[in-house]
């Protein structure tokens, strides 16, 4: 980032919530960068940054897509990296049908399922082959009817996220081109076709944004972007927490690729990770569809062999790393089951666990509101506090038989049953609750070793600096212990279903208190040689890994960190002793490489863009890539090389495909699979909104995870009756002075006494509409809760026109709750929201919901609920409010009357 | 005693035989994104108790109000609109054509990109973040006006407080021009329960002693940046020796007005103020008062040799006068 030209912060509060890393930006600005804050809110961050540009939340694609339009159109795309690095040339199916075609649905939609067939979407492919490949065909060819689609198939069972980031298999060798970008069905085209409605005017209508401050975005991020400077965009949850999340991302990854700005310094796509080591909890899952380096978790009915699995990740016969996926599940369960896992039991790949569906964290707490789920373990979260829908997320623990909750203090999670607000408003009484909760003392941070992956894949090494007091323990050692007392049990079971816990490798080396030697877990995740002269030897890359069973590696991706036995995360070196890119500070995944696709750097002849932004170029006397970086690219690869079209894997990369891990190593403008919800990114609103799609009948993604129950309702949205019940939009986020939940802040005074108090932030009209007193009492309502805050009355915060009416937002820090245990306590934001998921990641569309205010205090008692009860019958919120799939034109969005709020939650994921 | 007044070097005039480079504070408030950070390791550093209410303070994000015994870094948080903007763009351009010392850029330093030097638009609003602390003076008032020596000049050039000869007198609150001194009555330093859940000891130190920021004088012994600036993630606080962040600060002022934010300007840097200049000098981006603090700081002390001389006339004009009335009386 320091490096960047321009940097445009926008989903996130950079310099609130990541502090550290935003020395950065001010590095970046010292050296003469422009700075500008998009977010609903004024905050920390816009008051360092050259500019803030007020959004009303969840309308970013249509500035995103806004920015898109205007550079296709005024000819300000970096043509030479398009043309050589993206798949602008190359030809999509036919039957494709746009969003703009069919008023906000792309072609393939099952409205049964709220699935798309993707097959449509699909690259048009040759049937013989013959269509050339690497962009050597002209013009489009062959008969449509001779044509069959890439790399389609495999996709409905299995979400986006599970396929890493290479998604479903594809073959490159029989994609069309068209060089010229003429034909209608190239990529570029329908880009283009797609976003031409996404104008300044449309940015001012949905989003509120004035053209002028549209105007100098524009010309900000243009005038940075190009051979000689680039411009870098940062966000966060603010962009992934919507009902279509990974869309925000796709839309922005689509302009920094036109602008050519991925795969260079200064540019990219920064995902600010919300706390240490949350990339590591992805690169090393805690997702349920995920096993360790974004390999897929098996489905069952579809992946009942083992190659069935590895047919789904990968084709051979695609370019790229992935085509290697055989490789690194081998050495993964060679990792985990050892000596058990042979070629002849397919390396134990029976041992895996299968999904029978979606079995994320809100579809495991409907299944505890079902009696469905007997146990559950809280480590470092408390969901009492933090998770959306708290109500429904603490009336779920009551239906537990145990609780285990392992954490540094008594947080919320560990104390709903005494002091909880439900035992307020008295749905719950204390004898009446059978959940055994157990409280484990936890160590923190500093009381262990081990490394955090922060936010650029960098993993760093943490040395304890003090022992755990009293029965604090590591989360290793619980793990540990907790597997070894398991083994115990079952030490002489004969039972099939206990093999794969009795076959597991599991024997740390432990020091004197117990702790396992995190040392060791590291090695075992960098891999070693399993056989061979090299027997026992750790691995230096994860192109070392086999699949024959001679090698094993617990997580692929993070293969080199301990290559020959040195702990390279733990790495020191100041950055004013070495190089610029740091390669001695920690280490980045994969093989130490600062900055992805860094092939990109270079032009497709391999010599830098510029010398100003020279990074990883092509040396032709010492016949490879050189550079400040670990360069992204087979070494020895020289520019102009063509690959045999018979290849697969990274044989068949070109001389220009830096995208080393998609299947046709290019930058996806558009994406032919992988993307449950659409190819290309476009506007719906949120769940809740003040109005009405400006883009479509359509008014909300209709591929969105729906939970339609009683404890879950959703306000109208404009045009729908009773819409003007909850008139206002609310946000939520975090302050420096907290961390999410509270569970690390709100129990330190020296934090607590520097926001000690929940409160909202609401501009001076809001105030006065509302008849609100600067710093009194305000009590929110939404379909789902009722909380009180104190009114922060600010101009840092804009009320928007937006479609004509005026658009106030409200602003809720989420770090309170309500138990007696902490230094300081108060209503939690997240009570307000309710359950709406992104169907690629099922994350909850926490950012944006719509609610009511008034002053004065909340009342207690009962009376909260016949409060929270008489607002959603004035809007007439049903079950069925804002859970239709489909809003064809003309026809009513309002719920059906007939449905009878009171029968029996109905359930839909 | 010392010189009360005027530009002097304070670790000399204090008589230290052994030569130390003054060390100060640069507080570069254009870049403070008010994390708090300062505050909090300064407390955890120092061990200071929690002294906040709990409550909020009903002043935008600042819940510590200002500096006091336990609190030695604090951060305000001030809202403003494009009016007030406007005013602080003219005041500081004025201070500049009042003849502001201003010192070019040091030829090593790299100018900043300079293609563009139109002022920008006014903004519609502003917040500023500044974390103040102790200014410790070229002529300390606390020190000056200490009866037991608590206070101390230190080889550094700073000012510290020695916990166990302070007798909780006061004078010293009265005598900092700045309230930065206070004496500390309560607090709690502990949560109210341990990690195993057992009720928290609150254990405070150097209750009725007056306290304030030593500049971390116990890291700075053993060569050790002070705790805010050291956690400080922006570099806004910066630490050194006291030339180097004068003349950084003047740097840094003049490529703001360079690139027409005019409104920048220093605090504490005029060694020729009412308090001899300060060790820990500000980048301020509106008039002193904004942030809360003294315009015109003046040392009580400063006016000590002509109070004292004054006293002396007058006691010289009444010895004269009676000399003269006695004299009179004999004739």
């Amino acid at each position: 980032m320091a490096n960047a030209d321009c940097i445009v912060i926008q989903g996130s509060n950079m310099a609130e919530c990541h502090p550290v890393g935003y020395q950065w930006v001010t590095e970046a600005k010292a050296r003469g960068a422009r700075v500008i804050h998009v977010d609903p809110r004024f905050t920390r961050t816009s008051a360092v940054a050259d500019k803030h540009v007020p959004i009303r939340a969840g309308s970013d694609i249509v500035l995103l897509g806004a920015l898109i339009n205007h550079v296709l159109t005024h000819d300000l795309w970096f043509e030479e990296y398009v043309r050589a690095y993206t798949n602008a040339a190359t030809l999509v199916n036919e039957d494709y049908r746009d969003a703009e075609d069919l008023d906000g649905l792309f072609s393939g939609f099952d409205p049964e399922t709220g699935q798309y067939d993707m097959s449509t979407w699909a690259y048009a492919e040759n049937e013989d082959g013959a269509g050339g490949h690497d962009g050597k065909v002209d013009a489009p060819a062959g008969d449509p009817d001779d044509g069959a689609e890439a790399g389609a198939e495999a996709v409905e069972e299995a979400a986006g996220q599970q396929l890493g980031s290479g998604g479903a298999p594809m073959e490159h060798a029989r994609m069309l081109h068209d060089e010229t970008l003429q034909d209608p069905r190239t990529v570029f085209q329908i880009l283009k076709r797609h976003y031409a409605r996404y104008t300044p005017e449309m940015v001012q209508e949905v989003c509120g944004i004035a053209p002028e401050d549209f105007a100098y975005l524009v010309r900000s991020i243009t005038e940075n972007s190009g051979r000689e400077r680039t411009t870098c965009f940062a966000y966060a949850v603010g962009w992934t927490q919507h009902s279509l999340g990974a869309q925000y991302i796709r839309t922005a990854s689509i302009l920094q690729l036109l602008l050519g700005n991925m795969g260079r310094p200064g540019g990219g796509i920064m995902a600010l990770r919300g706390h240490a080591s949350i990339q590591g909890s992805t690169d090393i899952p805690t997702l349920f569809n995920l096993l360790p380096g974004y390999l897929p978790m098996p489905v069952a009915g579809t992946h009942d062999t083992f190659e069935d699995y590895l047919a789904a990740i990968a084709s051979k016969k695609q370019k790229g790393y992935w085509a290697e996926a055989d490789a690194y599940t081998t050495s993964l369960l060679k990792a985990w089951w050892g000596d058990a896992a042979t070629a002849d039991n397919d390396w134990a790949y029976d041992y895996l666990p299968r999904l029978t569906g979606a079995h994320g964290t809100f579809q495991t707490l409907t299944s505890m509101l079902d009696d469905e789920v007997e146990g559950y373990f809280l480590l470092g979260q408390n969901p009492a506090v933090g998770s959306s829908n708290g109500r429904m997320q603490r009336m779920a623990m009551s239906h537990l038989k145990w609780l285990v909750v392992r954490d540094l203090n008594l947080i919320e999670s560990a104390t709903w049953w005494k002091d909880g607000p439900e035992i307020a408003s008295g749905e719950l009484r204390t004898e009446d609750i059978e959940t055994e909760v157990f409280f484990l003392p936890a160590a923190t941070h500093v009381e262990k070793s081990g490394t955090f992956t922060q936010t650029q894949r960098l993993l760093q090494w943490r040395h304890q600096a003090v022992a755990p007091p009293g029965e604090c323990r590591s989360e290793l050692q619980f793990f540990f212990e907790l597997g070894q007392r398991i083994r115990e049990r079952l030490a002489d079971s004969a039972d099939e279903r206990d093999r794969p816990l009795l076959d597991l490798t599991w024997d740390y080396p432990v020091d004197a208190h117990g702790e396992p030697d995190p040392e060791a877990v590291l090695a075992e995740i960098n891999g070693r040689h399993l056989t061979g002269p090299d027997a026992g030897r750790p691995l230096s890359s994860y192109t070392e890994m086999r699949a024959d069973g001679s090698t094993s590696g617990g997580c692929w991706i993070y293969t080199g960190v301990y290559a020959d036995g040195v702990n390279r995360a733990a790495a020191r070196t100041p950055g004013q002793e070495q190089a610029a890119a740091a390669p001695d500070w920690g280490w980045a995944w994969p093989a130490n490489r600062r900055i992805l696709y860094n092939r990109a750097s270079a032009d497709p002849e391999g010599r830098p863009w510029s010398e100003r932004k020279k990074y990883v170029w092509w040396d032709e006397e010492q016949d490879r890539w050189v550079g400040d970086d670990v360069p992204d690219f087979p070494l020895h690869l020289a520019p102009g090389t063509r690959p045999d079209p018979d290849a697969g894997g990274a044989a068949a990369l070109a001389g220009d495909d830096p995208f080393i891990m998609q299947a046709d190593g290019k930058g996806w403008l558009y994406a032919p699979k992988g993307v449950l919800d659409g190819p290309l990114p476009t506007h719906y609103e949120p769940q809740e909104s003040p109005v009405a799609n400006a883009l479509y009948a359509q008014q909300r993604n209709p591929s969105r995870v729906l939970f339609a129950r009683q404890d879950n309702l959703t306000a109208p949205s404009a045009g729908e009756p009773g819409a003007d019940v909850y008139p206002y939009v609310f946000t939520t986020y975090r302050l420096t002075e907290h961390h999410t939940a509270g569970g690390m802040s709100r129990w330190l005074p020296y934090l607590s006494e520097l926001q000690p108090e929940m409160f909202c932030e609401v501009s001076p009209e809001l105030a006065a509409e509302c008849g609100l007193e600067p710093y009194g009492w305000a009590t929110i309502v939404s379909p789902r809760s009722a909380i009180e805050v104190r009114v922060l009355v600010t101009e840092r915060m804009t009320p928007l026109v937006v479609r004509g009416h005026t658009v106030h937002q409200i602003g809720l820090p989420y770090h309170w709750g309500v138990g007696g245990n902490a230094v300081v306590s108060g209503d939690s934001a997240n009570d307000l929201l309710g359950l709406t998921l992104e169907p690629n990641v099922q994350i909850q569309d926490s950012k944006v919901g719509s609610c009511h205010i008034r002053p004065g205090r909340r009342p207690r008692g009962p009376e909260l609920l016949d409060l929270v009860a008489e607002y959603q019958q004035r809007a007439g919120a049903t079950v069925e409010t804002g859970n239709t799939r489909i809003d064809v034109p003309g026809t009513d969005r309002s719920a059906d009357p007939d449905t009878d709020p009171t029968t029996d939650p109905m359930r839909e994921h | 005693m010392g010189q009360l007044a005027g530009p002097t070097d304070p670790t000399a005039d204090a008589h230290w035989e052994h030569s130390h480079a003054r060390k100060g504070f640069f507080t570069d408030t254009s870049i403070c994104i008010g994390c708090k950070a300062c505050e909090v390791a300064c407390k955890e550093w120092n061990q200071n108790p929690q002294d906040g209410e709990l409550e909020l303070l009903e002043s935008s994000y600042d819940n510590t109000g200002a500096l006091g015994a336990s609190t030695w870094r604090h951060v305000a948080f001030v809202e403003q609109d494009s009016e007030r903007i406007e005013e602080a763009r003219e005041s500081g351009r004025k201070l500049v054509s009042l003849g502001m010392p201003r010192v070019g850029p040091p030829e090593a330093r790299p100018q900043p990109a300079a293609e563009d030097t139109t002022p920008p638009d006014t903004p519609e609003f502003r917040w500023l973040m500044s974390s103040d602390v102790c200014k410790h003076c070229t002529h300390a008032g606390c020190l000056d006006v200490c009866p037991t020596g608590a206070l101390f000049r230190t080889e550094h050039g700073t000012v510290v407080v020695q916990d166990d000869v302070c007798n909780g007198c006061g004078t010293c609150v009265a005598g900092c021009p700045f309230g930065v001194i206070e004496r500390r009555t309560d607090g709690t330093a502990a949560p109210r329960t341990e990690r195993d859940g057992q009720p928290g000891k609150p254990e405070v130190k150097n209750v009725g002693v007056a306290q304030k920021c030593t500049l971390c004088y116990d890291r700075m012994v053993d060569d050790q940046t002070p705790a805010c600036a050291q956690t400080c993630p922006t570099t806004s606080i910066k630490y050194g020796e006291h030339e180097d962040m004068v003349e950084t600060a003047r740097h840094r002022v003049a490529e703001m007005h360079a690139q027409g934010r005019t409104e920048a300007r220093l605090y504490g840097a005029n060694e020729l103020d009412g308090v001899g200049g300060t060790g820990s000098v500000f980048l301020l981006l509106d008039e002193p008062e904004v942030y809360g603090l003294p315009p015109d700081p003046r040392v009580p002390t400063a006016d000590l040799p002509r109070m004292y001389q004054r006293a002396g006339l007058a006691a010289a004009g009444m010895l004269a006068a009676a000399a003269l009335a006695f004299a009179g009386g004999r004739s």
